[in-house]
């Protein structure tokens, strides 16, 4: 586990978040210190993923405040104006379960989008950086394909560097592996942990539990809305405090039991 | 029939010479502006807000509820009743415009909306803005779709502009009018007119089929 003093990059309190009547999240407190891996767990329906979402203003809380080191803190009492929202994206990237690459730009292409529309940097330096990246997870070779002529763990692989190239503070991960063919996920696995290995600070939202075990510095088990049980892997995995816990572990681990 | 032969193949130059001084660029002009304003309309009419969606959805509305011929001459002879006098070309484009900006308008909400929305979110989360999104991400993801309609209403659009020698435009229609009139082979001139008028829509649709695949480039088959 990451050493107290770290510094804290992002700190969530008393999130809230109600779909008409069906309140998803019911209070959610974490904070993410900076190199840290944070990876949330929990049954489908248990709104880890909302609780990322909300972390890049994919969803808006009903309450409670973010914070990140830095800025923006935003407090979800009266709606974040439309700046904060901004100033909130800007620290951190997302990897979406279904990639969401854009189809009609070839993987090069997906990669630059946002260094150079959104970012300005110059074209040459952003190109430079994206075969980098490319080569890194070893698709320097496809950079002039287009999405839909790569495997699902390419594509993966791909979204995560259109990630990367925007060098955010935070990573965050919504089941990065959960719509890919088995054979495929050892692989986007294998650089997600490598990122976490290399310091990036990341959020993880994920059902491979083993990847959670071996990446993560904090496990929060969420259920019905609220965090349910967090610590270290080890902790969590061998010696569940909570019956909750012990029982979604057990589900996950021994299916046929 | 020596004859109407005769008279056919005479005419058949000066008719497909009205369809590409008169038919083909009246198309092209309406379309063009009928197009800028589809993509306007079709934007308001998905604005959250309810007065800027409720113009759209009503403009809509009166230019599918009323023919085309009636708003035809509501601008040629109706307007100089409130001293708005326009020529004959520009009211027919005028017209054809509005007639296309407001059927384009649902065929391009519709291939906006069918843009799956982790589109949208994958544009949010790399950074850009709402019409950034829209432009870079959005809309050249929906023209691929809206291709085939908006080909059938271009090509609907190219015969509708022979309503246009009602308000005394020359164009392909005009001219087969005239030498039929003037011949009395009224029968004769009008297959004819409408033969060149099939083959102009023949050429068009070959032209779609080349900007389907072109646009096709990115999507697996």
């Amino acid at each position: 586990m990451s050493p107290t003093d770290a510094r804290v990059l992002l700190s969530a309190r008393g999130i809230r978040k109600s779909f008409g009547s069906n309140e998803v999240l019911r209070g959610i407190d974490f904070s993410v210190r900076r190199g840290e891996v944070v990876t949330l767990i929990g049954p489908s329906g248990s709104g880890k993923t909302t609780v990322l979402r909300s972390l890049n203003g994919l969803e808006t809380p009903d309450a409670g405040t973010l914070e990140f080191d830095g800025g923006p803190a935003i407090d979800f009492a009266r709606p974040p104006a439309k700046a904060e929202r901004l100033a909130m994206r800007d620290r951190s990237a997302m990897v979406f379960q279904h990639h969401n690459l854009f189809p009609h730009m070839t993987v090069l292409e997906n990669v630059v989008e946002g260094t150079i529309r959104v970012q300005r940097m110059p074209k040459a330096q952003a190109l430079a950086e994206a075969s980098a990246l490319l080569e890194r997870v070893g698709l320097a070779e496809k950079r002039d394909q287009y999405p839909h002529e790569l495997s699902g763990g390419q594509q993966q692989r791909v979204g995560i560097v259109r990630a990367l190239a925007l060098k955010p503070d935070l990573l965050l991960f919504d089941e990065p592996t959960s719509a890919l063919d088995p054979e495929l996920v050892g692989e986007v696995l294998h650089v997600i942990k490598e990122l976490a290995d290399e310091g990036w600070t990341m959020v993880v939202v994920t059902h491979e539990l083993q990847f959670a075990r071996q990446a993560a510095d904090e496990v929060l088990f969420m259920d019905g809305g609220v965090v349910v049980e967090r610590g270290a892997p080890r902790e969590i995995f061998t010696n569940p405090r909570e019956e909750r816990t012990r029982r979604f572990l057990d589900r996950i681990l021994r299916p046929l039991d | 029939m020596n004859e109407g032969l005769q008279l056919f193949l005479e005419s058949f130059w000066p008719i497909v010479w009205g369809g590409i001084t008169g038919t083909i660029p009246l198309a092209l002009a309406s379309f063009a502006i009928g197009l800028a304003l589809a993509l306007a309309v079709a934007l308001m009419r998905l604005s959250r807000n309810r007065v800027v969606s409720g113009i759209a959805r009503f403009y809509i509305s009166v230019i599918r509820g009323t023919p085309l011929l009636v708003q035809l001459f509501v601008i040629f002879y109706g307007l100089p009743a409130i001293g708005l006098v326009i020529d004959p070309w520009p009211s027919a484009i005028i017209a054809f415009s509005l007639n296309v900006g407001g059927y384009a308008a649902e065929v391009i909400r519709a291939a906006i909306l069918s843009v799956p929305k982790g589109q949208w979110e994958a544009a949010y989360t790399i950074g850009m803005s709402r019409s950034t999104a829209l432009r870079r991400v959005i809309l050249p993801q929906a023209a691929r779709v809206s291709v085939p309609p908006l080909s059938n209403t271009f090509i609907s659009l190219v015969k509708d502009t022979s309503l246009a020698s009602l308000i005394l435009v020359t164009e392909l229609f005009r001219v087969a009018q005239q030498i039929a009139a003037f011949s009395q082979q009224f029968m004769l001139l009008y297959l004819e007119a409408a033969l060149i008028y099939w083959l102009f829509c023949l050429a068009l649709s070959g032209g779609q089929t080349r900007l389907e695949k072109r646009l096709d480039r990115y999507v697996a088959h």
